[in-house]
């Protein structure tokens, strides 16, 4: 009954693992590669010099069309800004200044702006989603706060479809204006290839990859999408381990009081 | 069972005007429990916990959030981002519809192969089928909440559902919405009734503990209390027991919190709804995914092939009916099972298809996450058809030539002896 009871829990938790992955499978794509990634497992962490670099990718290649909406100036502070290099940073991007004393939001047409502050959104590459498309070809590039969590397979996702543009296997029809790449579902994707190689100069001096940018850039998203993820494995670790102890005690004490009982 | 005596003379002024004390020291304390209940029956108080810890993490996430269209995916990405531990809050309540229903699940497949829906106990089953559907009605609601696409779409394909029902389901359907399609209205409603339901279930549960302390639980055996040699009190030897499982429930139920948050998750709702763009596959959450097989499984004219009935009977109309027949039959349990025997341990053939049972539950879980298409549609038909089957043929007719295993005299009997009592009985 015993070992009954236990092959049935195994058969089912394969089948539901079973489940899970087959609802994953994307159409008209290839699964990106697994990579490995610094933040992976319960104890990883963002690489705080490989998110500067991604940011730097961010803001000078993909941030012209890609709003990155749920960030703040002063996350930057998170991926290792000092709180100086914040306010410059955020100083560069002109924001909407609100009304001025004669309550007016607009001159002339003109929309009003001030420098940025910290506790400001970052900027939108566009006005709304018409301005966005009728400058894309008609494609609305995405948000990209979200990308890694809005993917089954994650952070690969990115790096893959960033690294992913070839020529079009021959005989396969493409779209106006559109570009092939291999981990895009339907293989026809709006962006063409973003990255080209020294596309940016890294401050740091690592040299300027394709492969090396999407990995900059992809951990830089992953990181805009979880912000929170340190902090939960360090909590997680803290409450995990404090469960063990207080069941083992239960435990203890649970032997204890039913062993009078035979 | 005698009437505690107080000696505070606080808490005897009390009891006498209100014997609150004496309901617990009835209920909670001395309320005496079959000696042999094995760790599956520790999920019944588990699911307890886990209502009271889901209602109390969604009280504090109903502070920060906005039940608007333009404003509720952005205001728990900041609860997410910005709100003092929210990330912890909302992880916990996400990944507590997911426990609860698993727990759930547990409760009920420990409840069917124990035969615990059986006389005297109907009632208390038929109460926690309607827990479990107060349940399910939360969990959709709460699911739209968040506003991404699978919860507009999931919202949108569930309430079309209803415009099944003959001549007024499109009225009906509209009058859900609060409109012509899902949208603001919808979710306004959606998150008030999210927050009431929760309430529902808790009367829900009252009431199944009410009817539980009527006859008391059921056991591994199947058999009667003799007496009180059968017996312990619940506390101390079941609230240690309960307080040792929830330790267990509690790392796993922490672990995929803090360290694989969105597991159970659908991706896809993390892109904010877009009533314009049509996701590839809406897929429900994993829990729903044995129904969602269910609906999908009958093709049109599937009563009615032959074309005789002056009405037809589309496809969507026959899966609504068996979605919801699949639950609803569960009530009729204690009269489909004509076994006067509970426990699967005495009943050879219903043993065996129990276990197929819980296996076609879990293959139709499979085939609704997947596109009803080819093999698959197939597989969900045939895993459709044994679901009834098991339940409206099969269970009424095995006891007429099935030979069930001699009972044991009584629980402290079986628990003595080396017999397979002895291996159920777990500490």
């Amino acid at each position: 009954m015993k070992k009954q009871t236990f092959i049935a829990w195994i058969t089912a938790g394969l089948l539901l693992a079973f489940s899970f992955n087959s609802a994953l499978a994307a159409g008209g794509a290839t699964p990106p590669p697994k990579l490995k990634w610094s933040f992976h497992g319960p104890f990883g962490t963002f690489d705080r010099a490989q998110m500067k670099r991604g940011w730097q990718v961010y803001k000078e290649v993909c941030a012209g069309c890609h709003s990155l909406h749920q960030i703040y100036y002063r996350n930057l502070q998170d991926i290792g800004f000092s709180a100086g290099e914040v306010k410059k940073i955020a100083a560069e991007d002109e924001v909407a200044a609100g009304p001025n004393e004669d309550g007016e939001t607009h001159d002339g047409g003109e929309l009003l702006v001030r420098p940025g502050k910290p506790f400001d959104k970052l900027i939108k590459p566009f006005a709304n989603d018409a301005a966005a498309r009728a400058a894309n070809n008609g494609a609305l590039p995405p948000d990209l706060s979200l990308t890694s969590k809005a993917h089954a397979t994650g952070v690969d996702y990115i790096a893959a479809v960033l690294t992913g543009y070839k020529d079009p296997p021959s005989g396969f029809k493409m779209n106006e204006g559109m570009a092939y790449n291999t981990y895009f579902a339907g293989n026809q994707i709006a962006m063409p290839a973003p990255l080209s190689a020294d596309a940016v100069e890294y401050a740091d001096g690592t040299k300027a990859t394709v492969e090396q940018m999407a990995l900059d850039v992809s951990t830089f998203l992953a990181w805009a999408a979880e912000p929170e993820m340190e902090e939960r494995k360090r909590l997680g670790i803290k409450v995990i381990l404090f469960l063990i102890v207080l069941t083992a005690l239960l435990y203890a004490l649970k032997r204890r009081i039913w062993a009078k009982v035979h | 069972m005698a009437t505690p005596t107080w000696n505070n003379p606080v808490i005897k002024w009390v009891d006498d005007r209100l014997p609150i004390f004496t309901f617990v020291q009835h209920s909670a304390i001395d309320y005496p429990t079959p000696k042999n209940l094995n760790y599956w029956w520790n999920f019944g108080s588990l699911a307890g916990v886990i209502l009271v810890i889901m209602i109390a993490t969604g009280i504090f996430l109903s502070f920060n959030y906005t039940a608007h269209v333009d404003m509720a995916f952005d205001s728990v990405e900041r609860i997410m981002r910005d709100v003092n531990y929210g990330w912890m809050f909302r992880y916990i309540h996400m990944n507590g519809g997911t426990m609860f229903f698993l727990i759930i699940y547990i409760h009920i497949f420990r409840g069917m192969y124990y035969g615990s829906y059986k006389a005297p106990r109907e009632l208390l089953w038929i109460i926690g089928v309607f827990i479990f559907l107060a349940m399910m009605a939360t969990a959709f609601v709460g699911y739209v909440l968040p506003w991404g696409q699978m919860s507009f779409w999931g919202a949108t394909v569930i309430t079309n559902l209803f415009s099944v029902i003959p001549f007024v389901g499109n009225d009906i359907v509209t009058w859900l919405w609060g409109g012509f399609s899902v949208d603001n209205p919808t979710l306004n409603r959606f998150f008030s009734l999210h927050y009431l339901l929760p309430f529902i279930i808790f009367a829900l549960v009252f009431l199944h503990l009410w009817a539980l302390h009527t006859h008391k639980s059921n056991n591994p055996l199947g058999i009667e209390v003799k007496g009180d040699q059968d017996e312990l009190p619940f506390h101390p030897y079941y609230t240690i027991k309960d307080l040792y499982g929830l330790g267990v429930f509690m790392i796993f139920f922490m672990g995929v919190t803090f360290f694989a948050p969105n597991f159970f998750g659908e991706p896809e709702n993390y892109l904010p709804a877009n009533p314009m763009v049509t996701p590839a596959a809406i897929v429900p959450e994993w829990y729903f995914l044995p129904y969602y097989a269910i609906l999908r499984a009958t093709p049109d004219n599937f009563v009615d092939a032959w074309g005789i009935l002056p009405v037809i009977i589309d496809a969507k109309t026959s899966g609504v009916i068996l979605m919801f027949a699949s639950i609803l039959l569960l009530c009729l349990l204690p009269w489909l099972d004509r076994s006067k025997v509970r426990s699967a341990t005495f009943r050879p053939i219903y043993k065996q298809l129990y276990w197929i049972f819980l296996a076609d539950c879990l293959v139709l879980g499979w085939i609704g996450a997947n596109p009803p298409e080819g093999m698959m549609l197939l597989i969900g038909r045939i895993a459709t058809f044994w679901y009834f089957f098991h339940l409206l043929i099969l269970l009424p007719l095995v006891p007429y030539w099935e030979k069930t295993k001699e009972l044991p005299e009584s629980i402290s009997a079986a628990v003595t002896a080396n017999g397979e009592g002895s291996k159920e009985t777990s500490s």
